[in-house]
């Protein structure tokens, strides 16, 4: 499948706007000062996704459980729409990606979102999952079979 | 059977007012706030997302709190309120390969690629009771150290399966899974399904039929392919987008379970398996959740099936915790037209036993 690369773009920013934590997008959203106006089509609604998982972490499809989302859409005056797309009951999370996603289609503020808004993100979420991989490479262990190894 | 009364409501109210005071508890004790119960009773938490069958651990939090710290009671409100939520739609499947992982163990390969990873667990703790933790204090932060850059942990599966002696997993089809919230169950239940039962069953059902499979009852000789915990990004395609994006982070645990052997004519021995899959960190109920799943397969393998973990009808229709209270608990309420009739039933049975040995008396004496 190819895609464009303006899809490939909101993908990925989507992604990363989805999983920072809100209360952080939130912050860089309002330290980039005056945005534009924009209405809220679809005022944000808290639902839920059935979460899937693999049999043996690669094979057929089954249903593992749910988890909550809240969706949003926006369209700015100028016209784009944007929607949001996140896990768990934050509406003025869903919210704010929606509305960054409709401004990041306007060429005039695609480089200075992706610079300040999205790129942080990114460093940040990089951050935490290298925290994570340090914290569980601490525990890493070699086992020793006594019996085979000391030749008994 | 249950048959309505009415009456009692200002019983019924004192009796929840009384309720909410049981559960705010001492006044003089500090309230526990939800994120208290989230960051310090986590494996609570996962538990009720688990079997609640619903990833928010806010909701959890609360549903522990006003539960008071009942979990099955938790899992229950937890059920109850996503049955007013709308459903978006299905996630694409979960990629745990690519998982951010904070613990993998293999009991199989002592040298597995990307190693034993043993993160926080309590199998190397001595269950002592440690009274340090009755006093509040800071505690020291956990130690770090440098991680290979990759986000791909190999899986022991693949590794067996490449040389052919472990079975491959279902293959996957196009088609959406299906889906017991949507659905009734129906017998026979193809896997997928039971694997869907047994994610929201009850973990101590399950750990209790997992054991007695290790007892004999149905014994598959498992070892522990694989236990991996860790964070993982849930994809779902919006309709309004038509492609796929994150929508955000979850914590899994899951455990492929390798067990002995089963072949052919066409198909050479080969290990089989057995995969359970939970919300957040839950390794007793992915690891029991595994063993009756392999359990479950005993028809499919030709296995005679004579034990109470691989028979379909009896682990599906009670694994679930919520069913079971309601059914169990619904005895508590008046059954009283119930118990009248059964208490005729039983006086005229006893004054007919009563005239026959009357009669019976009467006739010896008369001889």
């Amino acid at each position: 499948m190819s895609e464009t690369p303006s899809i490939e773009r909101r993908r990925r920013w989507l992604s990363v706007l989805a999983r920072a934590p809100g209360a952080r997008l939130q912050a860089l959203w309002y330290a980039l000062g005056a945005t534009p106006s924009h209405i809220v089509l679809r005022r944000p609604e808290i639902g839920l996704v059935m979460v899937q998982g693999r049999i043996s972490g690669t094979g057929a499809a089954f249903c593992a459980g749910e988890m909550t989302v809240t969706r949003a859409a926006v369209r700015l005056d100028s016209g784009e729409l944007g929607f949001g797309y996140v896990r768990g009951r934050d509406t003025h999370h869903a919210e704010t990606v929606a509305v960054v996603d409709a401004l990041g289609q306007r060429a005039d503020w695609t480089a200075r979102l992706e610079a300040e808004l999205v790129a942080p993100l990114v460093r940040e979420a990089e951050a935490r999952h290298r925290l994570i991989a340090a914290r569980a490479a601490a525990t890493k262990v070699d086992f020793f079979t006594v019996a085979r190894e000391a030749g008994t | 059977m249950y048959v309505a009364v009415k009456g009692g409501e200002t019983a019924i109210a004192h009796s929840l007012e009384l309720l909410a005071d049981k559960r705010r508890g001492d006044r003089e004790v500090a309230e526990l706030s939800l994120e208290q119960i989230d960051q310090q009773l986590g494996l609570a938490v996962d538990r009720v997302m688990t079997e609640g069958s619903c990833y928010d651990r806010g909701l959890a939090s609360l549903a522990i709190k006003q539960a008071r710290g009942d979990l099955i009671e938790a899992i229950f409100l937890l059920r109850a309120y996503r049955t007013t939520l709308p459903r978006f739609g299905a996630s694409e499947p979960l990629d745990t390969t690519h998982m951010v992982a904070e613990r993998r163990i293999s009991s199989t390969f002592k040298d597995v690629p990307g190693g034993q990873v043993l993160g926080p667990t309590y199998d190397y703790t001595h269950r002592l009771l440690d009274f340090a933790l009755a006093a509040s204090g800071e505690r020291p932060s956990a130690a770090t150290a440098p991680a290979e850059p990759t986000d791909r942990l190999p899986r022991v599966g693949d590794i067996l399966q490449r040389d052919g002696l472990l079975e491959p997993p279902p293959a996957r089809t196009a088609a959406e899974a299906q889906d017991l919230t949507r659905q009734p169950l129906v017998l026979p239940a193809d896997r997928p399904l039971r694997l869907q039962n047994l994610a929201r069953g009850d973990e101590g059902f399950l750990l209790a039929l997992g054991y007695s499979t290790q007892r004999g009852y149905g014994n598959n000789h498992p070892f522990v392919g694989e236990i991996r915990y860790g964070h993982v990004p849930v994809s779902f395609v919006p309709e309004e987008l038509g492609f796929a994006i994150e929508i955000g982070e979850i914590e899994v645990t899951e455990c492929d379970m390798v067990n002995q052997f089963a072949g052919s004519h066409d198909v050479p021995p080969q290990f089989t398996r057995g995969y359970g899959l939970a919300f957040g960190h839950a390794e007793r109920k992915a690891m029991a959740m595994a063993l009756v799943d392999r359990a479950l397969r005993a028809g499919e393998l030709g296995e005679a099936a004579n034990s109470p973990a691989q028979d379909e009808e009896f682990v599906l229709a009670h694994s679930d915790n919520v069913e079971g209270s309601g059914f169990v608990q619904h005895l508590k309420l008046p059954h009283y037209v119930d118990f009248q009739s059964e208490l005729v039933v039983v006086r005229a049975l006893r004054a007919e036993a009563e005239k026959r040995r009357e009669q019976t008396v009467l006739s010896q004496a008369a001889e």
